[in-house]
């Protein structure tokens, strides 16, 4: 397993890194903060441990909860003082996405995002009636896979249905 | 913290899950009297619209439609914790007082985002509006020299893209369907059409804040505007409506009804239960 590139190298820093980064996503629990970029940074500043992270999606319900969590891990560490700091920029996206969370996304039944995010200043939003570009099935590979839906069970994801092995799908979208 | 709640409640008052000032002060610095203003009317315009679409959720015309329009509902209300946040830290506000204990004639959000949801076609034509007005706007707020309405805009830009994408889908789907529903999408846009120019208005506040180079001046987006919805209604094989613009009320809620119901839904349980959480 391959060390998180932003795991700080500080021993001190590191532990309270690994703390955090033991939380997993309340709504896909294979997967932690870390592997999902939720996790930013982890140091002890005065005395205190300070956990940042960043939210995903605007409206994410999840980050609450992730918060609480990772408040309750430090408290369970042992920390006396801690606190955990939230950044919105530079704006999460699906980039950070480690390679390790992208397969316990794919083990789990979730396809992860196909491509690299573009450039929120790009031309214009394509026109055209035609299908996003194909999603790979999570279950058995194959890319005559269907667009269900956009929107699905989360602001995070679209619903999709594989023609060969006949299963639905959720797709983790580009942001 | 003080809150605008007038009335003592028996329930548990605490901060709940709200994102406290400082949760945003962290990121930046506290807005400026002029800063939160506009903050606070960005974040007006999403709480409203917001709150229009979360009506479709078990009403809309198939199982797809309830998600996505929930899906943007909540996009649109995380813009507003956001902004809100942002907004409080002049006034020592969190973003719970400022969605449910200001008064109607507080609110600066704009009309188009108020309309009524109508049919499904009404609400497209409100969607493809605001969604675009929206796109513009965050994309050009991405430059702006406060880092905390920046950094807001760079995440609500990239979910409005898939706003954008879902409005242009259903305008392509019903201009280019049946007679029915072309008649319904075209009934729709020339409902809201009357309520675009308010968008691009630009107020005393604009004006001001755009010269130090932190707000985007509305008037500057209409015309990309103008041309990519352009774009959508020819391919769509429909027309720009042919209709007046309504009479500005400068965002201040004069000359419109609607705000009011929308906040009347809102607001009660709050105000009956000021401080309750769960």
């Amino acid at each position: 397993m391959t060390t998180h590139p932003l795991r700080p190298t500080d021993p001190e820093a590191a532990k309270v890194w690994d703390t955090a980064a033991s939380v997993p996503d309340p709504e896909i629990p294979v997967i932690s903060i870390a592997d999902l970029g939720i996790l930013r940074d982890a140091a002890i500043i005065d005395g205190t441990a300070v956990v940042t992270i960043t939210p995903t999606y605007s409206g994410c319900p999840a980050m609450d909860h992730i918060t609480r969590e990772v408040e309750e891990a430090l408290v369970a560490a042992g920390y006396e003082n801690s606190r955990v700091d939230l950044v919105l920029q530079p704006a999460w996206t699906t980039d950070w996405i480690t390679e390790e969370g992208r397969e316990q996304l794919r083990d789990y039944g979730i396809a992860p995002p196909v491509h690299a995010a573009g450039d929120p200043r790009q031309g214009p939003i394509k026109l055209t009636l035609a299908p996003p570009p194909p999603v790979p099935c999570p279950r058995c590979g194959s890319t005559r896979t269907k667009n269900i839906a956009q929107f699905g069970s989360t602001s995070c994801k679209a619903l999709y249905s594989c023609e060969d092995c006949l299963e639905p799908f959720d797709y983790f979208k580009v942001h | 913290m003080s809150s605008f709640a007038t009335v003592d409640s028996a329930t548990r008052q605490t901060q709940g899950d709200s994102l406290t000032a400082e949760d945003v002060q962290g990121l930046g610095a506290k807005a400026s009297e002029d800063v939160a203003a506009y903050a606070a009317m960005l974040g007006d315009d999403a709480l409203m619209l917001g709150q229009r679409l979360s009506w479709w959720i078990s009403r809309a015309p198939e199982m797809e439609e309830d998600i996505a329009l929930a899906n943007i509902a909540l996009d649109l209300t995380g813009h507003t914790r956001f902004l809100y946040s942002y907004a409080g830290t002049a006034w020592d506000k969190t973003e719970d007082d400022l969605a449910y204990f200001r008064e109607e004639e507080e609110f600066r959000s704009a009309r188009l985002m108020e309309q009524e949801n109508g049919d499904f076609g009404q609400t497209i034509a409100r969607q493809l509006i605001a969604s675009y007005y929206m796109l513009g706007l965050y994309t050009a707020l991405l430059d702006s020299k406060d880092e905390t309405l920046a950094a807001i805009a760079a995440k609500a830009v990239k979910e409005v893209e898939y706003h954008v994408d879902h409005a242009n889908q259903w305008v392509l789907r019903l201009g280019l369907g049946t007679e029915l529903s072309k008649h319904r999408i075209e009934e729709g846009l020339y409902y809201m059409w009357p309520y675009v120019d308010e968008l691009f208005e630009d107020l005393e506040l604009h004006t001001r804040l755009a010269e130090q180079g932190i707000a985007v001046l509305p008037s500057s987006l209409r015309a990309e505007f103008d041309e990519r919805i352009k774009h959508v209604l020819d391919t769509a094989e429909l027309e720009i409506p042919q209709t007046p613009q309504a009479m500005s009320g400068q965002r201040t809620g004069r000359f419109s009804e609607l705000r009011a119901y929308i906040l009347a839904e809102l607001q009660v349980f709050a105000r009956k239960h000021p401080g309750a959480t769960w």
